[in-house]
């Protein structure tokens, strides 16, 4: 019987240590796994410049306009504390809408412009009937809450 | 603990295992017929994906059992490196195989839906990312489980590498909360969902139907398992004769 109580205790202690090592490493990594920057980082860490990063955010309301040739777009991605302008010439994925989560693949300009080369859709995690979206729509429930 | 150590006698755990594969399997399988029904053509569009979201059916089952899987690894290794449980070794080796294909299976519902919504089939974010590493993690369970039972092992080395591959659990789990990826956050919690009920209602059905064709197909696997071990010794004793 002690011999079985020292091997639990020991099990369970070590699937403790692998749980704890697992968040450490998730936490750690904090600042590498980022899939993206967003606004607030770039405005605390400076520009990355000339090399190839992502962008992420939510395209700010009313940001969206189309130049005159038809493909170039330029919007502001926001993070609810700090923005970026961000210009694309190129097709936009079908979920790319004001308000909506949205990732940009480029770089970034010295002027603190972000030119992407590639869009990504970012959704959130509500998933709704079309007819209960209009309506949170207009009581303006919709609005992303999780700005990163 | 009790009923455990009465399923300890390997023809007492076949008695019972016997009648319940097949009630298990298709019971599991006329749950996912009835969900695939009420989630193809019961349930309405999402506000922005479109019918796109219907691939959440399969795609959250998946991953549920994907990562339900190596949780079933983890507990059959402590009762094997605890109690010496002697089905633990067996049990955790058939469910390495399905755990494999329902991690593989998320992985492919996922970049199918992440082509029309996001608009790629893959990015290295970090819940993709650790995904894929349960996939490879199941992968070399396989190998090595195999290996060890070749050559006559106890299980004790599978068994240790069962809880070591545990840490990839909560980095899955949290990697959309800590992090910043390309996948949403969490749609279920333990008490609600951000998932609308008029969408969310045949989830629970796919869920209960993918987790009891998993539970018949790792019985069928364990009673294969003990089979083969019952044939290999008596052509041992043969041989010896």
């Amino acid at each position: 019987m002690k011999a079985k109580h020292q091997r639990l205790t020991l099990a369970l202690l070590a699937l403790g240590a692998v749980v704890v090592a697992g968040l450490l490493a998730l936490s750690a990594l904090k600042d590498q796994a980022s899939f993206f920057y967003a606004p607030s980082d770039v405005k605390r860490d400076g520009l990355p410049l000339g090399r190839a990063v992502r962008l992420g955010g939510m395209v700010a309301d009313g940001s969206v306009k189309r130049a005159a040739d038809g493909v170039t777009v330029h919007f502001t991605v926001t993070d609810g504390a700090a923005t970026t302008p961000v210009v694309f010439a190129g097709i936009v994925p079908n979920l790319f809408r004001e308000k909506s989560g949205v990732v940009a693949e480029g770089q970034f300009q010295a002027d603190g412009r972000f030119v992407a080369s590639n869009l990504l859709a970012k959704h959130d995690e509500k998933y709704m009937p079309p007819e209960m979206a209009g309506k949170m729509h207009e009581t303006k429930t919709l609005a992303p809450d999780r700005g990163s | 603990m009790a009923t455990l150590h009465a399923l300890a006698n390997p023809a007492r755990f076949l008695k019972i295992a016997r009648p319940l594969t097949p009630a298990l399997f298709w019971a599991g399988v006329a749950l996912i017929a009835l969900g695939c029904w009420a989630g193809l053509t019961q349930t309405p569009p999402d506000y922005l994906q479109g019918e796109t979201v219907r691939i959440l059916y399969i795609h959250v089952p998946a991953a549920w059992l994907g990562m339900g899987g190596w949780s079933g690894i983890a507990i059959s290794s402590i009762m094997l490196l605890v109690w010496r449980h002697p089905l633990a070794g067996i049990a955790a080796r058939a469910i390495a195989l399905p755990g494999a294909v329902f991690a593989a299976l998320c992985l492919m519902t996922g970049s199918i839906w992440g082509r029309p919504t996001w608009g790629t089939w893959w990015q290295w974010d970090g819940r993709l990312t650790s995904m894929l590493l349960l996939f490879f993690v199941y992968l070399g369970y396989m190998a090595l489980a195999k290996a060890d039972a070749d050559r006559g092992g106890d299980g004790r080395v599978p068994a240790l590498y069962g809880l070591a591959g545990s840490v990839l659990l909560p980095i899955i789990r949290y990697s959309v909360i800590w992090w910043n990826t390309l996948h949403q956050g969490p749609s279920i919690g333990l008490t609600k969902s951000t998932i609308d009920g008029a969408i969310l209602w045949p989830l629970p059905i796919m869920l209960a139907g993918f987790t009891f064709v998993f539970a018949g197909i790792v019985l069928m696997r364990m009673r294969t398992l003990l089979a083969t071990a019952k044939a290999e010794a008596r052509m041992r004793r043969m041989a010896r004769a």
